[in-house]
Formats: C-alpha cells, structure tokens, sequence
C-alpha cells in the first residue's frame, strides 16, 4: 500500500524554493494523441481503420497492413506487467530531482507492449490498468496502476507528479456570490484541502449563502473583486505566494444577444469578468504559481477556469455571453502556454446550462452546483485539461467534434435544446 | 446689514484673504472614488451603474519609463455625485436639463443643511417631512429660495454593508417624503436637494407615489440633487456655501465631483 | 528459401586501426574521423586520393553526413555509405563495401566509424535519439538505454534464472581482457566484489553494466585478396555475414535478437560449427545482450547463458575467449565506433596483430554488432564470420 501523504510542514522562509524542470516534452506530431486522451482522462491509443491493429508508440502507419488511417480510440487499458526498473541516475534535471523512479514494460491486452510509470503499488507480474496522465510538461504519458484501488494509492508520489489532487493543498475560489461556491468550497474541503480561500466581491452588498460558505471548514473569505484590477492585486500580495490551485469561478451572464440587447452594457460586463477577470487574476497570481510548480509536496498545481460549453458553438439565446465565453477559452489556451513552464496545470471545466437564476427559464437538465463541484474535484485528481460536465455540455461536445458548422445550425434551430 | 453694496472685486478679495487666514474653512463634502464605493443597486436584468473601476497605464516602467498615469472608467451616478434634470423622466424634456447645459452659477450657492441624525440613527426609514421643515425653519430661518438644501443623517459614516443596508425587501435609509419634496421644491423654491445616502430617495422610496419622490419633483422642477456626500456634520445648518461642479458631459445625467463647501469659522450666520 | 547469396571470396579486410579513446573531447567527430582516417591511410601505405570508397559510421556529425565529410576531408570516392546502425554498423560497413569491392564499383574502402564525447552530448543524444524513444521511452524516467537495457535484464533474469553474478562474470573477465589493452579507458581491475557492490543505476542494472561514454575512432579497409597481397598488409577473409531488422517484433520484451532467424545461413554459408570459432567479439553495451547473443548466435540453448557463462572463461586465455580487447564495457564505448570495436579487434586476432590482447593460435572470430534502441528494444543485429588468410 501506498504511504498516505502527511501534511507538509510549514515552509522554511529560507530555503530557496526550487526552480520547476520539465520531464522532456518533445513529441511527434502522432504522439500528441496521447496528451488529448489525457486532457480528457481517456485511453486511447492509435487503431488501424482498416486492418485494426492497434499501434504503439503512436506512428503515420499502420505496423500491420501500412494503412496510414490510424485513429485514436478508447481502447482497453488492462495489461500485465512483465518487468520493471527503478531508474536510479538521470540525464533529465526533472527526473534526476526526482529518483528513485520506477517505470516497468507492460505487454497489453490488445497486443502492443509498452513502456510507462509504474504506481508502488503494482508488482512485476500483476495484472494492471494503465491510464494516461499529463505530466509536469504537460505532455500525455502512460500510467501502470494495480488492477485493483489499493489503500491511499492517489497519494503515490509519481501519480501526485501526475494529478493536482486538492488533498492538503491551498485553494481559492473566486466569486463567493456566485451560487456554485458553497458547493465548490465543501468538495474541496471534503478533498481535503488544507486552506480554502473565497473571493468576495462588494462585501457591502448582502448574499444569501454567505453564512453557508462561512460555515464550511478551511474556508477563509477575502476581499476580491476581478474586475477590479487593484483588489486582484492586493489579494495576489497577500496569498498569491501560496495560491495552489485557483479555482476562476467569477461568471457574469446575462440572457441575450445583439440586436435586442440594444447597447454593450451587458456584454462588457460580461467580457470584464469572464474574459479579463482571467486576465487580471493570471497577471497578479500567474507569476507566483509558474515559480511555485515544483515547490515541494504542495507546488501550485492547478488552474481552473469554469467555462460555458456555448464557449464552442454560439447559443443565440445567451449569446454575448457564449461569445465572452469563446475569448475566455482561447485566452485560457495561452495560460495553459504560459503557465507550463511551471508545469502548472490549467483545467477548463465546461458546463451546460446551471442552475441558478439566470438559466431559470430553460427547461432541464441543468447542472446542479454539486454535480459542477464534483466535477471539478474529480478533474483535478485525475489531473485532466478538459472536463464537461452535465449532459447537455457533453452532447454539446460531441456534437461539435462530429462537424462544428453543422452544430451552428443546430443551435439556431433548436437553441441549444 | 450693509447699507451699500460692497465692491465685488473687494468681495473676492475678501474672501482670499479669509481662505488664506482660515477665517473661511473649506470643508470636503466627497467621498474618495474608491472601487469598493457601494453604488446603488438595481434588480438584477436592469443595467447597473458601473463601478469606479482603475488600470495603470504605466508606472514609471517599461510602459512608460518617466511617468505614471491611469485610466478609470465608472458611471455618471457612481460615488459622490450630481443629479442633473434630466436623469429622472420627469425633467427629461426641460430646457438645461444635462451637466453640460445647466448655467454654471448654479454650481456655487448658499446651503441649508437639516440634521436628521438623531431620527436616522433611531430609525433606518427616518424620513424627512414637512413638519421637520416647518420646525427647522422655526429655528434657523426660512430656506431661501435658489439654495441648496442637504439632509443630514451621518448615514456616511456607515461602512460595508450598514450603508445600502439591503434586506430582502430592498434597502432601508432615510430620505424626503413626497409632501416634503414638494415643500421645497413647490413653495421654497430650493436649488438642489442632496443627501448622505446612495440617492436623494429614501432606500425605500419606491413606495411613495410618486416613487422615489425626490427623484421626480426635484428633476420635474428642473433642480438638482447631490448624493453620497460626505462630512454633512461639519456643516452649519446655515450660512455655508455650496461649490459643486459636476464634469461637462456632453448631454451627461449627472457626474461624479468634488463637493466643497465654505464654512465661515465660528458657525453659523444667519 | 534457401540462400542464394555469393560467399566474398577475393574480398578481404586489412588495416585495423583505433585512435586511442578519451573520456571527454572537445573536438568534433570530423576530427576523430579525419584522425582515425589518416592512421589507416598510413598503416596501409597509401594515399587517401587511393580510397574509391568511403563508408561512415557516426552519431554526432550533425549538421553533415559522410557527403559533408568527403569535402570536409578532401576525399573524391567513386562510392560512398553512410551506416546510422550504431552497434551493427561494423557488421553493415564490412558487408556492403565487401559486395560494392566484389562488384568493383570500388577497388579500396575505408570503413571509418568514430564520434566524439562532449560533457553534455551524452544526454543530447538521449533526448532526441529517435522519434519513438522521444515519444516513448524518455519521457519515462529519462534513464536512456539503462533504463531500457535493465527493463530486458530483469526480463530475463525472471525468465531465466540468471543472477547478478552471472552478469559480473562477464564483466569481470572483460576487466581481465581490457588490462591488456593498453588503450582501455578502464585501468583498473575489477573483482566480482566491486561488480556486485557498485552503485546502482538502473535496477538490477548498476554501474559495471553500464558502458563509459567515450570519444575514440575505429577503422578498417576491404579491397580485394590481391591488392591486400601485392601491398604485403596482413588482411582477414570474410567467411559468412547477416544482418537484420526489427525482428520478433511481436515479442512482448526482447529476449532474442535477429541472429535467431539467420543462424543457419551464418554457419552454413561458412561452412562451421560454432565449436570452429577461435575467438567471439559480442556487441556488449550490456551484459544481458551478451548472454543474448551467446544463446542466439548458437554456442548455447535460449536461457542457458548464464549456465554458459558460469562454466566457460571468457578471458584471452580462457576455453572462450571473448570480448578480447575489453569490449566496450571496460574499453569504453565511443558512439558508433562502439559498433566497430569488436570487427576491428576480431582483424587483430585472426591476422595475428593483437599484440597484448592476441588470443593463442587465433584464425577464426565471430563478430556481432547490435544496435539502436529504437523504442523499447535494439533494432539491428547482424554478425560476421572471419577468418585468418591461412585458415580454409
């Protein structure tokens, strides 16, 4: 079994906190499948459209019958491991910090053998279950776990390398008006998070869940406005230096979309919080975490941004927020750039309509503030990039894989429904 | 009192002269534009006034290696501000009813200030009546017509929340009844109408008819209003005079501004 | 199918030449060429405008190929290679410029392999030795082909039974050999003790499994039998060859290499048995391709190397002398003239020219190259057959 983590002790303000590495990120073009699988917690490896044989490592043709129509698919993960190593000298920094590092060869189900990470607790000879992790450089690598859950296995410190499970790791969440934050801060205080930081914005203005979000253990509510480039600043001053993971969960939305709207009002403030709200929180907290991403047990891990699915394919009947939205994932897309030299992960949750206020009208299913937080907890141990959430965001995403221009049309005939 | 009309040129420097002495004081009636000033609150589908809002341009950096400057943006009706005619529908089509059009001596005049701070602090929805009026004027004088007229609740020294003071059923603060309003604006003749609170409009105002009294009679009849002021218990009910200069927005409903008045040392005159 | 293939009789191979290795050199592999070139020229007697063929053996001469080198190095071959097979290009050079010799598309080859060892080229050339180990094995663990080669090692002692003592055995013999070689990197001696308490790299492997890095050149001509004749050079005839890519590559981890397919062809196309062979000069970045190769290459069953190794010396003046000069292991291993080290010695011994290491009455030695770790196992094997010019 694995060792649990215990909390780390409190920093030495003199030790000098170490300058993140990288495991080696160069890949083939084919190669990159595998961190899009891992973006999304899948296994897929590369299947011969013709011939079916499935490929490793990734390639342009097929080993069998030289087709060169390989597609990534999700594919049986089990396998055996037939031998391993505990590699003890290395020429890559990253890994060097790191030794002793176990990686072992296992023969798969579905016929190719592989080399990957080996979790503890998987001993030569097992049966197995590979996933596929990013890892620090944010590149999809292949993970061996034991066939079956062992007693504290996410605590294994390569699979922690892997994963930016919230588990004794300080957070803060933005927007504590927003309905999703009583939600938002109990996940992550049942995951364990040893500090629970909560943006609030207009303090003079009341809230109803206020004295719920108060009540949650861990969790400390601060003054933070993102709109507001001086607060995000200040807070960043205060915390900014042990800010792990960051939960951007400002959103302002309103129905609507351009003629009936009449003016702009909306729509900048809709772009203020959910496009340069980013933007500002990046610039004040960004710098901090890119240098803390190897800081020990408790580097800053993560970045989260929750995002509207509609950010893909514009939903006429919130338009102008689906098109904030789109600024804000491509703008998160040069975070995720940005913030990998620290190998800090940047994670967009997608979401459907919610339930609050201002999805009121639409008939469900609507994305409850549980089922969101759940989600964003789960994305985060199995150190994902891209999570959807609720139905309707992943038919949404479906839809728009099998051909984006047929989804617009989609969306103005039916509204997204 | 004087028996002929002073020079005015000896009246100005008269006046230096008592500024330069302190025998006049002036007094900051302003709130400091701050991003965390509370602005009022609509229901939520309705635009919102936008907050007081900063971003350096540069800071003597790269961006700009000797100098330091911002850009803000906010509403006409955030902080400390002016209240032109034509903000309310009821003076929407009167003569000079935007900032930019309203002759620039309304902007400097005698004031009156009515403290209503014993009431307010024993009842949020203190308001000011007529009869308060009548009993002040007892006291002080009749309101000369063309003043300003401020109520003064010491509602600015509230913070946080305790100054909206929003309940579910809306905010509670003090403010004119429509009788009052009428009083001023219909038989004194007043200039302006200013408060302490987030508008001339007690919180609960929507329930007068009119609605938000101050709003419509003051704006109907072409006068003024001031809000979020501050330093009201600095003033003497009489004899102070008012400088409020809002922005020249081309056809603006109102400005922020500094709100200054002259306060002659030792009280007031009568 | 049964072999058609021509022998290369009239066809032979003279001039062994080494240009001492050096840990760490600043200088390029242009520079370890030219070097090991001009020895060879000298050794021959003849001019370097005489070589009509040129084949290069190199990892680090980035930007340039052996096309960059001929203007580099003054050369105008009628015929020239380029061998990018690491541990099995000896075996490559030998046997392409053999046939180019016999077709007389040239009448005298060079086969030059040699790289140089910058402090830092090591793990450069890890990072990016091939698309599937940049894909595929270096972003785990980044522990090169230690990584890879104790992955196959704890295969095989699984599935084998071999100890880590079998392995020292190896080891320490070839430690025996390279004190012989004056230009050994390794100096000192190294008993079974050291090899077992040495510091661990890569388990099982530890740190006497592991080849030095070096820079260094290796060299040899091919001509034809009279022209090596009528230059009076002591020259080796090539009995039999092979060579082959990815192999069983449905093999869930290598435990054999190509020589496994072509073992017939080898013996038969020289006409010998194993227990013919006087002297064995294996491809051994790590001992457990060694035991591979023993097993493959005839002299025991699959799985009985160790067995093999405990009950055989493979010193110079062991029942099986083996890895003579020290083999990469304790000699040092520079890049692709890795590949060359044991062809070149094997021409030492059966011409008679070892001099230290020069194994009694030597005429026959097989020769086995292996090389690239293109992902999770070597890619190449190939292997030679020669023999003295009294031998036959």
């Amino acid at each position: 079994m694995t060792n649990p983590l215990v909390p780390p002790p409190k920093k030495n303000p003199q030790k000098r906190s170490r300058v993140p590495t990288r495991p080696s990120h160069m890949r083939s073009r084919a190669a990159l499948g595998l961190a899009a699988a891992a973006a999304e917690g899948r296994f897929m490896l590369q299947v011969c459209d013709e011939c079916k044989t499935v490929q490793y490592p990734p390639r342009d043709a097929c080993r069998s019958c030289l087709s060169v129509e390989l597609v990534w698919k999700d594919v049986s993960p089990k396998g055996r491991l037939i031998a391993d190593t505990t590699v003890r000298t290395s020429t890559n920094v990253y890994f060097r910090e790191r030794t002793p590092w176990r990686v072992g060869t296992v023969q798969l189900d579905i016929g190719p053998s592989v080399i990957c990470h080996v979790h503890g607790d998987a001993a030569v000879d097992d049966q197995v279950r590979l996933i596929i992790r990013l890892d620090k450089s944010g590149q999809g690598v292949l993970f061996a776990l034991p066939d079956k859950a062992t007693p504290n296995m996410e605590d294994d410190p390569h699979m922690r390398e892997m994963t930016c499970d919230p588990k004794f790791r300080r957070v803060l969440i933005t927007d504590a008006r927003n309905e999703n934050a009583p939600a938002l801060a109990k996940s992550f205080a049942d995951a364990e998070a040893s500090i629970i930081f909560i943006g609030e914005s207009e303090s003079w203005r009341p809230y109803p869940h206020r004295e719920a979000l108060r009540k949650i253990p861990k969790v400390e509510i601060l003054p933070l406005d993102v709109t507001d480039t001086g607060s995000v600043l200040e807070l960043a001053g205060e915390i900014g230096g042990k800010t792990d993971i960051l939960v951007n969960n400002a959103r302002f939305v309103r129905p609507g979309g351009i003629i009936d709207r009449t003016d702009v009002n909306f729509s900048r403030d809709e772009m203020d919080v959910n496009f340069f709200g980013m933007m500002r929180l990046a610039q004040a907290f960004g710098p901090a975490m890119r240098g803390r991403g190897a800081d020990g047990q408790n580097s800053a891990a993560a970045w989260v941004n929750i995002l509207s699915v509609y950010a893909w394919s514009n939903m006429p009947e919130y338009g102008a927020f689906s098109a904030s939205n789109a600024a804000a994932l491509s703008l998160s897309q040069c975070l995720r750039a940005e913030l990998w030299q620290g190998g800090v992960r940047v994670m967009n949750v997608f979401t459907g309509p919610t339930e609050d206020e201002w999805h009121q009208p639409l008939p469900p299913p609507k994305v409850q503030p549980a089922a969101l937080a759940k989600s964003v907890i789960g994305g985060l141990k199995d150190g994902l990039e891209d999570v959807f959430v609720g139905d309707v965001a992943k038919d949404l995403i479906d839809r728009w894989r099998a051909g984006p221009k047929i989804l617009e049309r989609e969306m103005i005939e039916s509204g997204g429904q | 009192m004087s028996k002929t009309a002073p020079n005015p040129a000896d009246l100005l420097t008269g006046l230096a002269q008592s500024l330069a002495s302190g025998a006049i004081r002036t007094i900051d009636l302003t709130h400091t534009l701050d991003p965390d000033f509370p602005v009022i609150i609509l229901p939520p589908e309705f635009g919102q006034c936008a907050r007081f809002r900063m971003e350096e341009i540069c800071a003597y950096d790269h961006r700009g290696p000797g100098w330091k400057w911002n850009n803000f943006t906010c509403g006409e009706h955030t902080g400390t501000h002016f209240d032109a005619p034509m903000h309310w529908v009821s003076g929407r089509d009167l003569p000079n009813n935007s900032v930019d059009t309203i002759p620039v001596d309304k902007f400097v005049g005698p004031v009156c200030v009515i403290d209503c701070s014993d009431g307010a602090a024993k009842d949020e929805d203190f308001e000011l009546t007529p009869e308060i009026i009548i009993a002040w004027e007892k006291e002080h004088g009749r309101i000369p017509e063309d003043s300003w007229v401020l109520m003064r609740t010491d509602w600015s020294k509230r913070r946080g929340e305790a100054y909206l003071n929003m309940r579910e059923d809306g905010p509670h603060s003090p403010g004119p009844t429509p009788d009052a309003m009428r009083l001023l604006v219909e038989e004194r003749g007043i200039r302006g109408f200013g408060t302490e609170t987030v508008g001339t409009d007690a919180g609960q105002g929507v329930h007068y008819t009119p609605p938000y009294p101050a709003h419509y009679i003051l704006h109907g009849a072409g006068r003024y209003g001031l809000q979020c002021l501050n330093n009201l218990d600095q003033l003497p009910p009489t004899g102070a005079m008012l400088v409020s200069a809002p922005l020249k927005i081309k056809q603006g409903t109102g400005s922020p501004l500094r709100v200054m008045a002259l306060v002659a040392n030792g009280g007031a005159s009568s | 199918m049964s072999s058609k293939r021509q022998g290369y009789g009239g066809v032979v191979v003279a001039a062994p030449v080494t240009v001492p290795y050096q840990r760490f050199s600043k200088e390029t592999a242009h520079w370890w060429i030219a070097r090991a070139l001009r020895k060879l020229t000298r050794s021959a007697g003849i001019k370097p405008a005489d070589l009509d063929g040129f084949s290069v053996s190199s990892f680090t001469l980035f930007p340039d190929t052996a096309v960059g080198l001929t203007q580099h190095l003054g050369l105008t071959p009628r015929w020239l290679d380029h061998i990018p097979f690491g541990g099995a290009s000896g075996v490559a050079a030998l046997r392409r410029a053999a046939r180019a010799v016999q077709a007389g598309d040239a009448n005298l080859v060079a086969c030059v392999s040699g790289d140089t060892n910058h402090v830092d080229s090591f793990r450069r050339m890890l990072s990016s030795f091939s698309r599937f180990a940049q894909d595929a094995s270096y972003p785990y663990g980044s522990g090169g082909p230690n990584a890879c080669f104790a992955l196959l090692t704890d295969y095989y002692m699984r599935h084998f039974g071999a100890k880590r003592e079998d392995f020292g055995a190896i080891c320490v013999s070839q430690r025996e050999n390279a004190l012989r070689n004056p230009h050994a990197i390794m100096k000192k001696p190294l008993s079974l003790q050291q090899y077992m308490d040495a510091r661990a790299i890569s388990d099982p492997i530890a740190l006497f499994d592991c080849v030095m890095p070096v820079a260094g050149a290796e060299a040899f001509l091919v001509m034809r039998e009279e022209d090596a004749r009528a230059a009076n050079l002591p020259y080796a005839q090539i009995r039999s060859t092979i060579e082959r890519h990815n192999a069983f590559a449905e093999d869930p981890i290598q435990m054999r290499g190509g020589w496994e397919m072509d073992i017939d062809e080898l013996y038969g196309m020289a006409g010998m048995t194993t227990d013919q062979i006087d002297v064995v000069e294996t491809y051994d970045d790590y001992p457990v391709i060694v035991m591979m190769q023993l097993e493959d290459l005839g002299f025991c069953a699959k799985g009985e190397a160790p067995e093999f190794v405990r009950s055989h010396d493979l010193t110079i003046d062991g029942d099986f002398p083996h890895n003579t000069s020290g083999g990469q292991l304790s000699a040092g291993q520079a890049g692709a003239a890795g590949g060359f080290i044991g062809m070149v010695e094997a021409i030492r011994q059966v011409t008679g020219s070892a001099g230290p290491t020069q194994v009694k009455d030597a005429q026959t030695a097989l020769v086995s190259g292996f090389g690239m770790i293109n992902f999770d196992r070597g890619v190449c094997s190939g292997a030679a057959i020669i023999s003295g010019s009294e031998a036959s």
